[in-house]
């Protein structure tokens, strides 16, 4: 295992402390590994609390700033945050209008912030409303699993509810337009590579060269079904098809088209999948209204990307050029 | 049982946690995110300091138990051992100590706990699949008159079944359900451990 680290016990620490010491925008409160704006609370505006197991950076920390979170639980890798965290960050970010839980659909995630939102209403009064994201399609919805995972959607519901947010808008809209944006977005990724937790020291799957793992989650778990590795175009087809199979996407304003890396993945890379990915989406009659490439929500040292799509419509869009100012994501004034 | 026992059976629980730290993370990286044992042990490190010098009744040491838990475990663990301890502190009272059918009661309430936390029924290849029949089994030997460390025995036999019937199962909640059919042919890395729990309390509680 080759990694920039001193210790895999003190890899979340230490990357907290860097944070900190990059960001002097940012607060991090080292006890409770919670990241917030400087600033907050900010008085009578809706705080944006999300929060996850490390190693998805820069989701979510990166995405604490004006116009996007107010607040970032960083959990041990892969590993969700604990419901004191959650609550120490609730509290932090309480401007008086309510605190919005930004939540990914996996099991320990729910329930810790399950948890944390009972604590934080019985200890101060603070209203608290939970969005949980389940756009991957990957995963078969039913009773009989634990439902679709949280995965890219949440960069663009961390985004465009942060929006919402600073234009002052009430909790229950706040949380509306989060709702809507996962509502109208799905994604599916694949993996190249495997990743390697630290503390674990060797990588979580194994995937030999010339294959290629597809509806991967972003923890390292394996995907539904393992094939041989192809042109971009066909990876870009496999992605592509059953996003567009799971939700009419043609008509409205357009979609917000995001490929995303996995955090092993060249931007070169990302732009190859790019070009195949709205090649493909011309053909199906869909259109692009916004994009966004890059390595915005990871997993590790993982190989690969994601596609997620959004149908928008004008209040999205204008809420996702609104400006915002964060580690990860910055434009606009 | 009084206090002492109550913390002989947790420290005897951190030890087999830590022993199978990596059988666990290991069983966890089949099917989930290869992190149940790294979670579990600095969980339980944490009770052991905790208990360091902790006096009071069985249900004060089970309470501190499942707020050390439900404050550094983290992932699916965390809140669902976090509330099976909280619950079986619930059913202890403020007891001085408990006889066998009121740890029977106790643990019962860990697995009631369990389910209201995660929503999983039997068969959906997590620790449930364990600890329903170690409790059921320890209900039915003590109904039958039989003394508590036999009726632990039992315990402990419910449970290691209950963890190997995980193997063949597909799993329904949790990371591994994301596997679909994939996740047969693995066993479940909870029952893993819950059956530690139990083995635990038959090495502690029952001589």
């Amino acid at each position: 295992m080759n990694k920039l680290i001193n210790d895999p016990s003190t890899v979340v620490s230490d990357a907290l402390r860097g944070i900190a010491a990059a960001h002097s925008e940012l607060h991090v409160d080292h006890e409770n590994r919670v990241v917030h704006r400087a600033d907050a609370p900010v008085r009578g505006k809706v705080g944006l609390v999300s929060g996850g197991g490390s190693g998805h950076e820069p989701l979510h920390a990166g995405f604490v700033g004006p116009g996007m979170l107010d607040a970032a639980c960083a959990g041990e890798v892969f590993t969700s945050p604990v419901p004191d965290q959650m609550v120490a960050a609730t509290k932090a970010v309480d401007g008086g209008a309510g605190v919005l839980h930004i939540v990914k659909n996996y099991t320990g995630d729910v329930m810790n912030f399950e948890m944390a939102a009972e604590l934080a209403e019985a200890e101060t009064g603070v209203s608290v409303v939970s969005v949980v994201t389940d756009d991957d399609v990957a995963v078969q919805d039913s009773l009989y699993t634990a439902g679709r995972r949280g995965v890219g959607v949440t960069v663009l519901v961390e985004k465009i509810a942060g929006a919402a947010a600073e234009e002052g808008r009430p909790l229950a809209e706040v949380a509306d337009v989060a709702r809507k944006v996962n509502a109208n977005g799905r994604s599916m990724g694949v993996a190249l590579t495997s990743c390697t937790v630290p503390a674990a020291g060797k990588p979580t799957f194994d995937l030999p060269d010339g294959q290629m793992e597809v509806g991967i989650g972003i923890h390292g778990e394996p995907g539904r079904r393992r094939v041989p590795t192809a042109p971009a175009a066909e990876i870009a087809e496999m992605l592509v098809q059953p996003i567009l199979a799971d939700l009419d996407f043609t008509g409205g304003d357009g979609v917000i088209a995001f490929v995303n890396g996995m955090g092993a993945t060249p931007l070169l890379e990302l732009y190859v999948m790019y070009q195949e990915v709205a090649t493909l989406l011309s053909k199906a009659g869909v259109s692009i209204a916004r994009s966004l490439v890059g390595p915005y929500i990871t997993s590790l040292d993982m190989a690969g990307c994601s596609v997620t799509l959004v149908k928008a419509d004008d209040e999205l869009l204008r809420l996702w050029d609104a400006p915002v100012q964060t580690p990860a994501l910055r434009w606009g004034r | 049982m009084d206090a002492a026992a109550v913390a002989a059976w947790l420290r005897e629980f951190a030890r087999l946690i830590a022993e199978n730290k990596e059988l666990l993370t290991e069983l966890d990286s089949a099917i989930g995110d290869a992190d149940h044992g790294t979670n579990m042990d600095r969980g339980m490190t944490a009770v052991l300091t905790a208990l360091d010098g902790a006096a009071g009744t069985p249900g004060a040491l089970l309470k501190r138990t499942g707020m050390t838990l439900v404050s550094t475990v983290g992932g699916a663990s965390g809140p669902l051992y976090g509330t099976a301890f909280l619950r079986m502190a619930t059913a202890a009272g403020d007891a001085d100590s408990l006889d066998a059918e009121g740890f029977a009661k106790v643990l019962r309430a860990g697995l009631d706990g369990v389910v209201a936390r995660g929503k999983a029924e039997i068969g959906d290849k997590t620790m449930i699949d364990a600890l329903t029949p170690a409790v059921d089994a320890l209900d039915a030997a003590l109904a039958d008159g039989q003394p508590l460390g036999e009726a632990l025995r039992a315990a402990v036999r419910g449970a290691e079944q209950g963890r190997e019937a995980t193997i063949p199962l597909v799993a329904r909640k949790g990371r591994a359900s994301y596997l679909g059919e994939r996740s047969a042919g693995h066993q479940d890395p909870g029952a893993t451990s819950v059956t530690m729990l139990v083995a635990a309390a038959a090495k502690a509680l029952g001589a």
